[in-house]
């Protein structure tokens, strides 16, 4: 009877771990089958191991330079959203004016609203305004659908934050110039960090919002999905497993120098 | 000039008591600079979201009155039957997007909840790299990932293969949800697609709701003779309420517009309303319809969300 009291008590646990597998085995799959040759265009039956693939993970026609749009992309939509999103939520978090509950409204409705719409109606507008279709528009839309993800990370740390500390600093002479560079914003960094990961992540991923604004630009999500109509190559799960180690290890790092810090203190 | 402005000229009247003392101009100037400051630092990103947030949406709202054609432009004829015409011909596509994102929703309270609760309450020092284990397939790409499930539940796939063994897709196909001995290209494959990739959606929420649940309170019921199912369905799940809505929230509205999984994983018998947007604007050029159809998807949503968020009795979701 042993087993399956165990199995009472931990019956969770075991729904949440199978939950974890279920959630992992797609990136393994994905891993798995980077190291796959295939005898056809179609990469869905594993034939043979081969490093073809992460040997040259630059050998199909237009994918690296997608992806190096791509990150360009994310880059500047990162940048342009945070320090936008930082700025409102700070305004938010910190001040009562007018109008503040109808901004938390803007800054909520892009979240609330799907994907297809957002874009469609942006590729309306700039059809309309005959603007040029390209890179500039795609970071336009960018920055417009991660600035509300930042607002919510850093509001949300700001109002956690103890008003206290910048009294203090006050009180001990620190100019507000001070206060906020030494203070202040140490103490918003990890709301300001998740954000700007949350933007990366959003514009680097985004096909749908993507696919109304980019006339003929190719983006590394767009490439993949015409590769998808075709035939998707090997390499394509090469990047996509890359990705997922480099951002792992990055959020490891991150929670190891974190703890490290703590340690210290 | 704060020296201007000060008043000089007459007899000084008595300073009323009750009144509060006239502010020196230099503290009023700066108090004014102070109820500045927040418009200030909001004027970027509110014009950003006015300009390309707002705006387009009351453009599209014109637009999906117009008629014409691309050639010779499109004019605001107050042409409302564009919406009854869209409707009509894509209501099947509408019930289809509303349905399995309506039960992908489900499918992922259910999954999601137990692994949220493990996380909170019974991952001690695990917790961390379980929460990154659940971000973690994030990292690769939404895209890639859908391809990875079109590989899992491929025809020649062994998971396929063991379905027919043990005779399970007789069953499925059944009920309706595949198709003889194929998972690939039947609405069971859409929707474990979109579980699949909104699961995080529904976890995350669910966890930071679980997370401020005090544990005494569990200790507490069961002090008070409550079985362990009891103290869940009085205590804790009342209590990570605000959780399900959010997580609801955030799986259904990208779940309903998504049409990734439904062109990746489905057939043209499983196209969801995304999918005809997307077509109609990019394809058929027709962006009377598209606007339409983008109007009646945000109507039904914020529809089904009012009702939703009225009957799970919380509205502090902002």
């Amino acid at each position: 009877m042993r087993p399956i009291r165990w199995l009472r008590k931990n019956l969770v646990v075991v729904f949440g771990v199978l939950t974890l597998v279920y959630l992992i085995v797609p990136n393994l799959v994905v891993l798995l089958f980077s190291f796959n040759k295939p005898n056809g265009r179609y990469n869905y039956t594993w034939t043979r191991f081969s490093t073809d693939a992460w040997q040259h993970p630059c050998g199909v026609a237009g994918m690296c330079d997608s992806l190096t749009l791509s990150l360009k992309l994310a880059v500047y939509a990162t940048i342009g959203a945070t320090v936008l999103g930082t700025m409102t939520a700070f305004a938010l978090a910190r001040y009562r004016f007018r109008g503040r509950a109808t901004t938390n409204m803007l800054i909520f409705l892009p979240m609330a609203m799907p994907e297809v719409v957002m874009g469609a109606s942006l590729g309306t507008l700039f059809l309309n305004m005959r603007i040029q279709f390209g890179f500039w528009t795609i970071l336009i839309a960018h920055i417009m659908f991660c600035l509300s993800f930042v607002v919510v990370a850093v509001k949300a740390r700001v109002m956690s934050m103890d008003p206290r500390l910048e009294q203090a600093a006050q009180d001990l002479y620190a100019s507000p110039t001070q206060t906020f560079l030494r203070v202040t914003l140490p103490l918003a960094a990890p709301g300001i960090a998740a954000g700007a990961l949350l933007s990366f992540a959003l514009s680097f991923d985004d096909y749908i919002i993507t696919s109304f604004n980019a006339g003929n630009t190719v983006t590394f999500p767009m490439f993949v999905w015409g590769s998808a109509q075709r035939g998707t190559p090997v390499q394509v799960n090469v990047i996509g497993t890359a990705m997922f180690v480099i951002a792992v290890l990055l959020v490891l790092a991150g929670q190891l120098l974190g703890s490290s810090r703590r340690k210290v203190r | 000039m704060s020296a201007a402005t000060a008043p000089v000229a007459g007899p000084a009247p008595l300073p009323d008591p009750a009144a509060p003392a006239p502010l020196p101009a230099a503290l009023k100037k700066a108090a004014r600079r102070r109820r500045a400051v927040p418009y200030l630092l909001l004027l970027a990103g509110v014009a950003w979201l006015l300009v390309f947030f707002v705006a387009p949406m009351v453009y599209q709202a014109s637009t999906s009155v117009q008629t014409g054609s691309l050639d010779e432009g499109f004019k605001v004829t107050w042409h409302f039957s564009t919406y009854w015409d869209a409707f009509d011909a894509y209501w099947p596509q509408f019930v289809k997007s509303l349905v399995y994102s309506g039960i992908a929703t489900v499918l992922c309270l259910g999954i999601g909840y137990p692994l949220a609760y493990t996380i909170a309450f019974r991952a001690g020092r695990w917790r961390n790299l379980v929460l990154i284990l659940v971000i973690a397939p994030f990292f690769t790409s939404f895209l890639i990932r859908t391809l990875a499930w079109e590989t899992i539940l491929a025809d020649e796939s062994p998971l396929v293969h063991f379905l027919n063994t043990i005779h399970l897709l007789d069953v499925t196909s059944a009920l309706g949800i595949t198709e003889g001995d194929r998972v690939m290209a039947t609405p069971l494959a859409v929707v474990c697609g979109l579980t699949y990739n909104f699961l995080p959606f529904m976890i995350l929420p669910l966890y930071t709701s679980l997370e401020r649940v005090d544990g005494r309170l569990h200790e507490a019921a069961g002090d008070l003779y409550a079985t362990p199912f009891t103290t869940f369905r009085k205590v804790t799940f009342p209590l990570s309420m605000p959780g399900v809505v959010a997580g609801t929230l955030l799986t259904f509205i990208p779940a309903s517009g998504d049409y990734i999984n439904a062109e990746l994983l489905g057939s043209t018998n499983q196209k969801m309303i995304g999918s005809v947007i997307q077509s109609q604007f990019l394809r058929v050029l027709d962006y009377p319809t598209a606007a339409a159809l983008s109007f009646i998807l945000m109507a039904v949503i914020l529809a089904i969300v009012m009702v939703y968020v009225r009957r799970a009795g919380t509205e502090e979701l902002v």
